[in-house]
């Protein structure tokens, strides 16, 4: 442990600590553009030079490892000189556009240049000019101000995956580009704004919309995938301005994925902000009362064996325990939460967790996909496998059953269905070897891999490899489902699914297709195959205009994630909350209180009144819930129910097929529309088709 | 002055073929596995009693930087020599190659013996074709001779020596940017530390050496550290090949003695300044990067690394450029701030932005279209880039100017006074 002095305070750091973290440590700022705490570090700004008793000249203080003994000075008059000499430097050709930049008021370089810039500047001369580069879709270019730190480049190397940025040319014309004029390919690619200090990427379908200060800053949750990645959504009056990543180091890190970011124009769209009811044959506005009255005309008197609810992706744990106090006071135990099908074990509870924990990817060395797109499902999951290769490097181990895809980490591809997943789960395939003697052994198991008619078999077969190679060690669990859809584990823990004699979700469509159901409630449920529904009364409760909406017999306008206080479960089994930064438009409530609501009108009073009530509740039902933000992790005990089904051979698809547009929001997007365009994911539509 | 016997580059001019039947007749590869016999230790302690300093411009002594190689890391060991001499006025590597290869390669194997390394890599300038031919010429005739490859000279030593051409940019000649560029990566200086001996060429320990280095390796331990020593001033020792050019009668290539003086170097081997010595303006006296001298100190200044350190310029790469009365200071200093723009590899800030900025200045100055204040600031923005960058180019490329308006600013001043008068007049 080195201990060296700053400034005349002695501070003792970890072996390969830099100056600037010693210094950080200390509380002491130390400014500087190119150093990025989760990148590499060039040290080619030169604004972190800091003095250092005898060497001959400033030193890098992010390139610099302490040593012992060392004496550092961040306030001398030569470092001043030299940060002022940057300074100056990164100005001369650094437009005087701050009152048009986007990056106006949030940007290193202005307050940076606040601290350590001349009042005039002393360059005659003319100043460089770059031409625009193309990025895609989400990133607006403005390369005249860029100061050529190279963060981005680096991101795209290391975090991303995608090396197709980088530093051209040299000497003062050097600039940072794509070498063939292309969009970045990454699910990522966000994040290059967020970590560019100046205004030279900036976000594109934000540009020029609104200014930091304007903005109210909410720290929320977001609900595009199941990780849960913290974000902080900045909205101006109602309206959800963009959304920005927070340091969560157990989730996100400091990043999200491109469609948390940009999805959310969606929200402004196809809103449904009244309540409907279909009258004729025909949707037309309504009043609650009115709407409320249309269902309990229906619902009085219904045998509960008769109705059923189906969850969506985006359901929040408030409103998902109103409905499933609804749904047991109307005597229904036709709760069906899993949407797309997925056929699992819903009680074992380690059966359908992420149980090593995103941040345990940081620890494992052998990892086995099944079954999923890690970079389509949680881009932010894929990201850390990513990071876990480029630590490990050669000794990095991977390994995928199903789609053979680029998922920016070299992985052995064994096969593309569960015959290679019998042969692993006997020991017949040299990789079970590997998962055996790896100290800490992962294998993700894809929503989309049970999500079919043989699904327990597979998840049994799943449970029996964990049990093989011995995936449940001292402390490590290595079995983690890896779930799509935000709203789906907190369902899971509150017991959103068929209850006893309930039917499930092919059961339920099935049975509405027969009329042996009669109502069926959609609580923001789109994804499901609506023409199944045959004559059933369905009530549709969510907050855009989706297929449930155009299917439903009364529509509900609930609120959307940003619009309410509500708490969500990741994949991991930690329970978040997302918290209201704008209110839902027009005569639309948040959820919970439409459900209470409802209740009141069929004659059953749901026993809570206010947040803190349901919340009451909620820790109640499930012990998740007492333990916000962090993991309430499973026992390691069975991972699926003894199966007897039997294993259809046919490979696993992948779940998604576009990753831009995966929900309502996402659908009704013009960003993500454009991304899908730009990306080629799906063939644009001509007046030829169709 | 240096007698013929204690030369070591006897071929210096071509005069005799460069190939191995005649370098052996010069010397080369005698004894060589006797002399690998002797031990590595022995080696890198005769190369630190030399006294050698680097030949390539900084001047640090050769042995301790071999001594720097770790004696068993586990990885491959690498000698990277450094033939990529892009310096403006210096020409001495290029004859070494082109004429005298064997003594390259000789030193190439104690050197590696003496590192513990198996592998070689002469890194060549990109524009040296024929010295690039000659040398591959040299290294084929060693293998088929077994001078080198597996039990080299009989030393017991394996050694394989490969040569890479560089494309010409001159920031490769910078150690850590060299090692970039052989890896296949854009040439860009690396930070320091990790040093190359902890972590160069594919992260391996490696050392960097000049060609002139590795060259004058064989013949110090073949004559003896004391030998070497015994030439020269303390601490500056040895001979050493000085590229004379510019206003002379004869430029040319010269090996002499450590700490000749300059005028006698010039006056012997070069035939003196043009139109005599008393037409002399400035020597830059060691590539382009050095602060130029202005005669006065030309008439008393020794030709080594202290001397000129105390002139306030430096020995370089010994590359002597004279300037007579004839010539444009300003113009000339504008011209090599040019270079330094065009070959800054943009990495840093600093130096991207400011070696630009310098040179547009200069231009001005060449012309005289500036304020008079806009010296000193040139000098400050000089300033704030030396020692601020990640490589030395940047002092590179602030010397040169540093040392025009040391010397020279009443000549920048009348320039500046005559074209505002014009200017003037003319209105």
């Amino acid at each position: 442990m080195p201990t060296l002095s700053i400034n005349g305070i002695s501070v003792e750091v970890a072996p390969g600590t830099s100056i600037i973290q010693a210094c950080e440590q200390l509380g002491i700022e130390v400014p500087r553009f190119c150093y990025h705490e989760r990148l590499s570090v060039p040290a080619n700004c030169r604004m972190c030079l800091v003095e250092q008793k005898g060497a001959p000249k400033p030193v890098a203080s992010c390139a610099m490892p302490c040593a012992d003994k060392m004496e550092i000075f961040t306030d001398s008059e030569l470092v001043h000189k030299a940060r002022k000499g940057v300074m100056e430097f990164l100005l001369i050709n650094h437009p005087l556009d701050c009152p048009i930049c986007d990056q106006g008021g949030e940007c290193d370089l202005q307050d940076q240049a606040l601290g350590y810039g001349f009042d005039r500047g002393r360059y005659i001369e003319n100043k460089r000019a770059v031409s625009e580069k193309y990025l895609g879709p989400l990133i607006k270019t403005f390369m005249t101000r860029c100061i050529q730190c190279t963060r981005c480049v680096r991101f795209a190397d290391e975090i991303a995956g995608a090396p197709e940025i980088g530093l051209l040319g040299r000497n003062e014309m050097v600039e940072i580009g794509t070498y063939v004029e292309s969009a970045i390919t990454s699910e990522l690619s966000g994040n290059l704004v967020d970590v560019c200090p100046v205004g030279a990427l900036t976000s594109k379908p934000y540009a020029f919309a609104a200014r930091p200060w304007e903005l109210k800053k909410t720290d929320s949750i977001d609900v595009f995938d199941a990780v849960g990645c913290n974000i902080r959504i900045d909205a101006r009056g109602s309206e959800v301005m963009r959304v920005l990543p927070r340091t969560n180091e157990d989730v996100n890190e400091e990043w999200i994925a491109d469609k948390s970011r940009h999805a959310i124009d969606g929200l402004l769209r196809q809103r449904l902000d009244q309540p409907y009811v279909r009258k004729d044959g025909k949707l037309v506005p309504a009043s609650w009362p009115e709407a409320l009255a249309a269902i309990a005309a229906k619902l009085k008197g219904l045998d509960g064996s008769k109705i059923a609810a189906i969850a969506g992706d985006l359901a929040d744990a408030e409103a998902l325990i109103a409905l499933k106090d609804l749904m047991t006071a109307l005597g229904s135990t036709n709760l069906e939460c899993r949407q797309d099908g997925g056929k699992f074990d819903p009680h074992a509870r380690a059966g359908y967790l992420f149980n090593s924990t995103i941040a345990g990817i940081d620890q494992a060395d052998a990892f086995l996909i099944v079954g999923s797109n890690p970079r389509w499902e949680a881009p932010i999951i894929n990201a850390r496998i990513r990071k876990r290769f480029l630590t490990l490097r050669e000794n990095f181990q991977a390994a995928v059953i199903g789609a053979n895809l680029d998922l920016t980490y070299p992985y052995e591809y064994l096969g593309a269905g569960p015959e290679t997943l019998t042969k692993l789960a006997s020991g017949r395939h040299a990789f079970a070897k590997v998962l055996q003697n790896a100290k800490a052994p992962m294998l993700i198991l894809g929503s989309g891999a049970v999500a079919r008619p043989d699904g327990l078999a597979i998840q049994a077969l799943v449970a029996k490899l964990a049990a093989k190679v011995g995936l449940v060690r001292d402390g490590w669990n290595g079995f983690n489902f890896l779930h799509r859809a935000a709203g789906r584990v907190g369902a899971l823990e509150l017991g959103f699914v068929p209850g006893e004699g309930g039917r499930d979700l092919d059961a339920i469509l099935d049975g509405a297709g027969k009329g042996e159901i009669e109502a069926v409630y959609l609580l923001g449920a789109d994804e499901i195959d609506m023409s199944k529904l045959g004559k059933a009364f369905v009530i549709y409760q969510g907050h855009h205009g989706d297929r449930g909406a155009h299917r439903a017999d009364v529509i509900l306008p609930g609120a959307a994630y940003t619009e309410k206080n509500a708490t969500y479960v990741n994949t991991e089994g930690r329970a978040q909350m997302a918290r209201l930064a704008s209110f839902p438009p027009g005569e639309a409530r948040e959820d919970w209180k439409i459900l209470r609501a409802l209740a009141e009108a069929l004659g059953k009073i749901l026993p809570y009144d206010t947040l803190s009530q349901v919340r009451r509740r909620l820790a109640e039902a499930a012990s998740v819930f007492r333990n916000i933000d962090s993991v309430t992790a499973a026992e390691p005990g069975p991972f699926a129910a003894a199966s007897t089904g039997t294993v259809d051979n046919a490979p696993f698809a992948m779940p998604i097929e576009n990753y831009y547009m995966t929900d309502p929001i996402s659908r009704t997007s013009p960003t993500m529309a454009k991304c899908t365009e730009d990306f080629g994911i799906v063939e644009p539509r001509t007046g030829t088709h169709g | 002055m240096l007698s013929d016997s204690d030369r070591i580059f006897t071929n210096l001019y071509g005069w005799e073929p460069f190939g191995l039947a005649a370098a052996r007749k010069r010397g080369d590869w005698d004894g060589t596995a006797a002399i690998i016999a002797k031990g590595r230790d022995w080696i890198i302690e005769e190369m630190k009693q030399s006294g050698m300093r680097g030949r390539g411009g900084a001047g640090f002594p050769t042995g301790m930087k071999w001594s720097f190689m770790p004696k068993d890391s586990g990885k491959p060991h690498y000698l990277v020599v450094n033939a990529d001499e892009g310096e403006p006025g210096t020409c001495k590597d290029r004859d070494m190659m082109r004429y005298d290869p064997h003594k390259l390669l000789e030193g190439c194997l104690y050197a590696c013996f003496a590192m513990g390394s198996h592998a070689c890599y002469i890194y060549i300038r990109g524009e040296f074709k024929e010295e690039a031919r000659n040398l591959q010429t040299a290294i084929d005739e060693c293998y088929d001779a077994g001078l080198l490859g597996k039990n080299a000279a009989g030393s017991g030593w394996d050694l394989d020596i490969y040569i890479h051409l560089g494309m010409g940019a001159y920031i490769c000649g910078e150690e850590t940017a060299l090692i970039e560029s052989l890896e296949g990566k854009k040439g860009q200086p690396r930070n320091k530390p990790p040093f190359p001996a902890m972590a160069g060429l594919y992260s391996c320990p490696t050392t960097v050496n000049n060609v002139e280095t590795i060259a004058a390796v064989p013949t110090i331990l073949r004559r003896g550290a004391s030998w070497f020593s015994g030439i020269g001033r303390p601490k500056n020792v040895g001979t050493k090949v000085f590229c004379i050019s510019g206003h002379v009668n004869q430029p040319c290539n010269v090996e002499e003695e450590m700490g000749i003086p300059l005028k006698e170097l010039i006056e012997k081997h070069a035939g003196g300044v043009r139109g005599g010595w008393d037409n002399l303006l400035a020597v830059i006296p060691g590539g382009s990067s050095t602060p130029m001298i202005p005669r006065d100190v030309c008439d008393t200044v020794l030709m080594d690394f202290d001397a000129l350190k105390d002139a306030r310029s430096g020995l370089g790469t010994a590359a002597v450029i004279v300037m007579d009365k004839s010539t444009d200071l300003i113009k000339a200093i504008a011209r090599l701030s040019k270079f330094y723009m065009h070959e800054s590899c943009g990495q840093c800030t600093p130096c991207r932005e400011g070696t630009g900025w310098m040179w547009r200045v200069m231009e001005r100055l060449a012309r005289g279209n500036a304020r008079v204040d806009e010296i000193d600031m040139l000098i400050d923005v000089s300033k704030e880039i030396e020692g601020h960058t990640i490589c030395a180019h940047g002092d590179a490329a602030a010397w040169p100017i540093q040392g025009l308006v040391r010397h020279f600013r009443p000549m920048i001043e009348q320039r500046i006074a005559d074209y505002n008068g014009h200017r003037m007049a003319a209105e």
